[in-house]
């Protein structure tokens, strides 16, 4: 074994690989439970990808077939629907661990220099991921897959000028057709996925250069001992592994708790409309998309007046895509002089707390039906939301920040 | 003939709205896979009343007579009537352009009715004709208002003079010891062959074989989910050990 290691290691540096990214990587010793989410991130790509696979052998992409496809793997296919419920839940689930691994991001300031870049991949991360989930969700070919696909690419057409014949172009049709739901498979199966993993690899290296943040956001690599290892710092494997070892029995047990005895978790992972076969004649009464996507949708909604002569819908999707766009210029819009929350001032902390509620609040109101009511608290959270990151270079630099800590504090 | 379906269609997007819209309550009931005595006159309720009009073409013959424990010959004389080979998928031999001449739209496959709308509309619904003279086939639904659907059980259930009453608890009355509405319809227009009690058990029966199909698998997922969650669990347990055996020694 230990030839065969050097025999090829003597042409590809996998010794060196190794040490580098597990066995002498230095991590913090003080991650707390903010810091599973990342490996489960990757666990359950694992998941999509496996499941993905098999499903994609028996699943017919054409519209005439594709919703009776998913009905045979579900009945007639060996173990179909645990492959399909292990792929419609790791959706979710994939949303659910990004979402609290920003969150954590967030907390602790891992966006700040020198992690910038690991911030912008991890957002094309998310940008891809919402890519791909929108397209998956085409190819079961129910009443809410065609007609949420239908909602978000008319979405295009809102753009002045080009945005007719962007939608067209998209569609590959003037409707929802056959012809969309084979090329959004070819990009949700293949196109997407490789990109993901090109990204995925880009956000790793570039962490394993900087090396990770911590709870306290301090640096410590600042504090090495003789041998040039940081004092606070932990080779990853096997610390590391053997400590996500335990997230991962934890999320396992309540993603399978979902898997096996709540697959359409009340309608939230698996829509009811689903279940009937596409039809472009029967428009569904209430249209929502999945949960992960309906904060940015209630964003959409709740933008209702006409501005500068252009409808309200655009200014909606300006308004989304701002959303998205302005996460990724929050590496220079924190200016505080601390990481971690646990240093910043009150602002600071009362500002994320509102962002985050507002979050949550406006992913309730994007899955209910919108009312004049509901409409203007969307409209508020909507501002509150984009006033975290504008405000942001203002409350960082007026607030007192507490003293950070030589060394990690556990 | 398209331009005539379309117009149909148009006549009957209300009536879609409003089923797809709920706001009618309803009787609720739990349904249970385990029980086969349920599930067996479920399947010969839906295969003599239901498969005329209503396939079930995601699903096969084959795959019901086993889970139901139905030996495949007792099941091919009986409850097959299209001539089907038993492995074959629960198809019927109603055209669809025809059905929607007859009916205004064709009667939708039900392989996952209960999954779309719910196992107590379902229940409900089937449990809620009753007599209207103003509909082109004489009855009307409380569930499902101006549905395009005849009371295909009125032989079974008889015929509700007035709107049933569905939704509404069976209640005892202090005083006189009354029951009242233990039978969702207070008055018949035609009496039927079964009593309340006896009509609202079969639909259940129906509504339970119909909840099995949306789901066949739901008694042997939940059946091996427990292990699942028990493997987990112990995973769990040496895991933590070897994750403290580990870190032991960090400070």
């Amino acid at each position: 074994m230990q030839k065969f290691i050097q025999w090829v290691d003597e042409r590809l540096p996998v010794v060196e690989a190794w040490n580098k990214h597990l066995g002498k990587y230095y991590a913090p010793k003080n991650f707390n439970i903010w810091y599973f989410f990342g490996s489960l991130a990757m666990l359950v790509l694992v998941n999509q990808l496996v499941t993905g696979i098999w499903l994609t052998m028996s699943y017919n992409p054409s519209a005439e077939g594709a919703f009776a496809s998913v009905e045979y793997i579900m009945r007639d296919v060996e173990w179909g629907w645990l492959l399909r419920y292990l792929h419609s839940t790791g959706a979710s689930a994939f949303f659910v661990v990004v979402y609290l691994h920003m969150f954590r991001g967030l907390m602790y300031g891992s966006y700040q220099k020198p992690r910038e870049l690991i911030w912008i991949f991890g957002m094309l991360i998310y940008l891809v991921l919402m890519a791909e989930a929108f397209m998956g969700y085409l190819l079961p070919w129910g009443q809410m897959s065609y007609w949420g696909a239908q909602v978000i690419v008319n979405l295009f057409g809102a753009i002045p000028v080009i945005g007719e014949d962007l939608s067209l172009w998209i569609r590959g049709d003037y409707l929802i057709s056959g012809i969309t739901l084979n090329r959004f498979f070819a990009l949700h199966v293949v196109a997407l996925p490789i990109v993901l993993l090109g990204l995925v690899v880009l956000h790793i290296l570039a962490l394993h250069e900087v090396g990770s943040n911590n709870p306290d956001g301090i640096d410590i690599k600042k504090n090495k001992d003789e041998n040039g290892i940081p004092k606070d710092g932990i080779p990853f494997h096997p610390y590391y592994t053997v400590h996500d070892l335990l997230g991962v029995a934890v999320f396992f047990f309540i993603f399978f708790v979902v898997v096996f005895f709540f697959p359409e978790m009340g309608g939230l992972f698996l829509e009811k409309p689903n279940f009937e076969p596409a039809n472009a004649l029967k428009t569904p009464a209430h249209i929502a998309p999945v949960w992960y996507f309906t904060p940015f949708y209630a964003m959409l909604r709740a933008v209702t007046v006409d501005l500068f002569g252009l409808p309200a819908k655009f200014w909606g999707v300006v308004v989304m895509g701002g959303a998205i766009a302005i996460l990724f210029v929050l590496p220079w819009l924190d200016k505080s002089p601390v990481r971690s929350m646990r240093y910043k001032g009150w602002l600071s902390k009362i500002a994320l707390a509102i962002f985050a509620v507002s979050f949550v609040v406006l992913g309730y109101l994007g899955l209910v039906p919108a009312t004049a009511g509901r409409t203007t608290v969307a409209q508020i959270l909507t501002v509150l939301y984009f006033l975290y990151f504008i405000l942001m270079p203002f409350y960082t630099r007026m607030e007192k920040t507490k003293p950070v800590p030589e060394r990690v504090t556990g | 003939m398209r331009k005539l379906i379309f117009g149909l269609f148009i006549v009957f997007l209300p009536a879609l709205g409003l089923a797809a819209g709920g706001g009618v309550t309803l009787d609720h009931i739990e349904t249970d896979h385990t029980n086969k005595e349920s599930l067996q006159r479920g399947v010969a309720l839906f295969s003599n009343y239901c498969m005329g009009c209503h396939s079930m073409e995601y699903a096969r013959y084959k795959r019901v007579a086993d889970d139901l424990d139905i030996p495949a010959e007792l099941y091919e004389e009986n409850l097959i009537f299209t001539g089907a080979k038993i492995g074959e998928l629960m198809k019927n031999s109603m055209s669809k352009d025809m059905a929607a001449d007859w009916f205004g739209a064709p009667p939708p496959d039900l392989t996952l009715e209960t999954r779309l709308r719910g196992e107590s509309w379902v229940y409900s619904y089937l449990r809620g004709f009753y007599q209207d003279d103003s509909r082109p086939l004489g009855v009307n639904n409380v569930v499902f208002p101006n549905v395009g659907m005849p009371h295909v059980m009125v032989g079974l259930q008889g015929l509700c003079a007035v709107e049933p009453h569905i939704g509404v608890e069976a209640s005892v009355e202090p005083l006189s010891g009354n029951i009242n509405n233990a039978d969702a319809c207070p008055e018949y227009a035609i009496e039927g062959s079964m009593s309340a009690g006896e009509f609202d058990q079969a639909m259940y029966d129906l509504t339970n074989f119909m909840s099995y199909m949306a789901d066949p698998v739901r008694v042997e997922r939940e059946r091996l989910g427990i292990f699942v969650l028990i493997f987990v669990a112990i995973f769990f347990v040496f895991a933590y050990l070897l994750n403290r055996e580990y870190w032991k020694d960090v400070h």
